[in-house]
């Protein structure tokens, strides 16, 4: 059998997906020594970087910047991106397994959690992630309404989405404006009447996921207050003496800036942003018209489990609280795809250190990878992407060792630049992408911004002149 | 994050022994899966205790009959177990200061899966590491 990963033979991979982990591991891959890898990446969109585009807050520029070194990881003359190509749609693993010696999965968490409520469904009533992508100018949300003729609204969850999703209700006009927000979405924020905005945690301060940075950020908005009501600052005996027994300094800290908002003046601001703990939504109530007008708390109590977690359990104790909005942010999750393993429980492909894994035979599927959310599950930063995806590409490298690889009838580069040619004409390749990722530029520096993005599909496609 | 991220990247499969088992069938079942401990389930499958490497060496230093003896013998029967939903930092807490170092994972009354403190410090390491990652990414362009 003649050695794959050579002159000869490169190594052929397609990588699904175009986020943070597939730009790892293409990275990770190319720098092989001695080894020849062709990689393909496919995305459904024609834009890259998943969630560095359509995720991660307007404000936040600076993370984008990861960006570039991806940009330069596409520069390699062994990679190809073929935008506005889906999987299970343009093109199937069948497509792949004829042209490819391996295939990774990296399409990350395109769904979100719910919380299974009643009420959930009421008008008014949505998940952050729609939201996220709304205003970000992900073109499956592009069209999406959000009443911010609503003067008061709550965000379930406490975790870092959370907290963009409360900072980009409480940013003024003027802070928008400079951001790559996208436009439809800052002329509505723009016009919005939201007051109040409150985010809600269902056990205490201690053990809220969102981050220091992020939170000490919401006490420095130029036109909000932030506010945390003194007694639920407060530790508990419990969490009080968990982190005595733990050395976690990041906690402490966070501690202390929640106390801090607490003890806290109003300083007459126009927006109020208050974040509750030890709360959880049990029922969203409506109008006759279904709109969503209020929502039922129950006061939660902690207890210890016996792995040591501060979990929380429900007291007999409720209150009401009037709002025309809601949030979930209660976490994301992972979609299957067609004729790939899934694990309905996590919502992730199963998998061992990023080998599929079949569900049937509980073995590894010959040639098939994942990495990033749709392996681990939604949490982590973008670099925390970086060792997982490092980690699959060493199996993948491990198995190709062994011979343990796909038999491609017709590997060659040419071959799959064809096919995808005959099934998506519109597709986009990098350098396409530059075009449009400069026009974006152009496009907002006009208005002082660090872009204007395309939010429909049609619109990227008629930028280049098709 | 919980330990529920861990699961999602483990195989599907817990290696198990029963009470009765020998210990040599114990020391055979890690080494051929390469783990450093066993689950010990009853007959109808629910955890009734633990057994490591390092019960079957202490008790190897104790007598070098060892072997014919049986799990339930020298299994740790104050099983300690976490669920899916236990926070990822919570749980090392414990491990560290009860000192053990595998945790059979229980969900909704179903041994599920086991962990162990490797596998934790290997999520909050990369953890770590990827938060460095993003902040040099912010302080590099910050300097641009
Ligand atoms: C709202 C939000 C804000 C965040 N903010 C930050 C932040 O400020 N800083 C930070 O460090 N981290 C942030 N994160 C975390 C970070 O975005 C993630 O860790 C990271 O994006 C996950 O990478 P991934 O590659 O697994 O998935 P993704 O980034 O989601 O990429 C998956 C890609 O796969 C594509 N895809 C899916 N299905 C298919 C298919 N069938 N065919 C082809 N392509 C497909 C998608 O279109 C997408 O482009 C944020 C996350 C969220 C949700
Ligand atoms: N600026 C940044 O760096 C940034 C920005 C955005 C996102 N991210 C990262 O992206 C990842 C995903 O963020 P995320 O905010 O979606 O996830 P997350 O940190 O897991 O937060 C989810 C939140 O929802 C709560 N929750 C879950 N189920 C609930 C229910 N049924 N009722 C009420 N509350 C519930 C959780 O509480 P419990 O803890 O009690 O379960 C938690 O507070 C995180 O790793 C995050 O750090 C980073």
């Amino acid at each position: 059998m003649e050695l794959v990963g050579t002159d000869a033979i490169p190594l052929r991979v397609a990588i699904i997906g175009s986020g943070p982990a597939a730009f790892y591991a293409a990275d990770h891959l190319l720098k092989q020594d001695g080894l020849k890898v062709e990689i393909d990446m496919f995305e459904r969109f024609p834009t890259p970087y998943g969630l560095v585009r359509t995720g991660v807050a307007p404000d936040h520029h600076k993370i984008k910047s990861v960006t570039k070194k991806f940009a330069a990881v596409a520069s390699d003359p062994h990679f190809r991106f073929y935008g506005f190509v889906e999987f299970g749609k343009d093109i199937a693993l069948s497509d792949l397994r004829e042209h490819h010696h391996q295939i990774l999965y990296a399409t990350g968490a395109q769904t979100d959690k719910r919380l299974g409520i009643p009420g959930e469904e009421l008008k008014g009533s949505h998940a952050a992630n729609e939201f996220v992508g709304w205003y970000n100018g992900h073109p499956d949300y592009r069209d999406c309404q959000f009443d911010l003729s609503q003067e008061r609204a709550a965000i379930v969850g406490v975790g870092n989405v959370a907290v963009d999703v409360a900072r980009i209700l409480c940013l003024t006009p003027d802070e928008l404006a400079v951001t790559d927000i996208a436009s439809h979405a800052l002329e509505a924020l723009s016009q919005s009447r939201v007051k109040e905005v409150y985010l809600l945690g269902r056990r205490g301060p201690a053990q809220a996921t969102f981050t220091n940075p992020e939170i000490k950020e919401l006490g420095n908005l130029a036109d909000a207050d932030i506010s945390v009501l003194p007694g639920e600052a407060q530790l508990g005996d419990l969490s009080r003496a968990a982190l005595e027994a733990s050395d976690d300094r990041a906690t402490r800290r966070k501690v202390e800036i929640l106390q801090g908002y607490a003890s806290r003046k109003p300083a007459g601001r126009t927006r109020q942003l208050f974040i509750r703990f030890l709360v959880s939504p049990v029922e969203l109530l409506g109008n006759a018209a279904g709109q969503v007008v209020a929502m039922r708390l129950v006061k939660n109590a902690l207890y210890q489990t016996e792995a040591g977690t501060l979990s929380h359990k429900a007291t007999d104790r409720f209150e009401e609280l009037s709002i025309g909005l809601v949030f979930r942010s209660v976490g994301y999750r992972g979609t299957p795809l067609p004729r790939v393993p899934f694990n309905e429980r996590w919502g992730v492909i199963p998998n061992e250190k990023g080998r599929v894994i079949d569900l049937e035979t509980q073995q590894p599927v010959v040639g098939e990878y994942c990495s990033g959310w749709i392996k681990r599950g939604p949490t982590g930063v973008i670099g925390t992407n970086k060792p997982d995806s490092v980690e699959t590409v060493n199996c993948m490298l491990e198995d190709l060792a062994h011979g343990s690889i796909l038999r491609p009838s017709e590997p060659e580069v040419s071959e799959m630049e064809q096919l995808v040619r005959e099934r998506q004409s519109n597709y986009f390749s990098f350098a396409d992408w530059l075009r449009l990722d400069g026009v974006e530029v152009e496009n907002g520096r006009a208005e002082g911004r660090p872009r204007d993005k395309f939010t429909r599909v049609e619109d990227m496609l008629a930028a280049l002149g098709r | 994050m919980k330990i529920e991220s861990i699961l999602a990247m483990k195989g599907l499969k817990v290696i198990t022994a029963r009470p009765d088992q020998s210990l040599k069938d114990a020391v055979d079942l890690l080494v051929e899966h390469d783990i450093g401990a066993l689950i010990v389930v009853d007959e109808l499958g629910q955890p009734v205790g633990i057994i490591s490497e390092r019960d079957i060496i202490r008790e190897a230093a104790r007598s070098e009959a060892v072997l014919a003896r049986t799990v339930a013998d020298v299994m740790t029967k104050e099983l300690i177990v976490a669920a899916p939903q236990d926070d990822l930092g919570a749980v090392l807490q414990t491990m560290i200061t009860r000192r053990f170092r595998h945790l059979p994972i229980v969900d909704q009354k179903r041994l599920i899966g086991i962990i162990s403190i490797r596998d934790v410090l290997t999520v909050q390491l990369d953890k770590y590491q990827g938060e460095v990652d993003t902040l040099q990414t912010q302080i590099s362009e910050g300097q641009d």
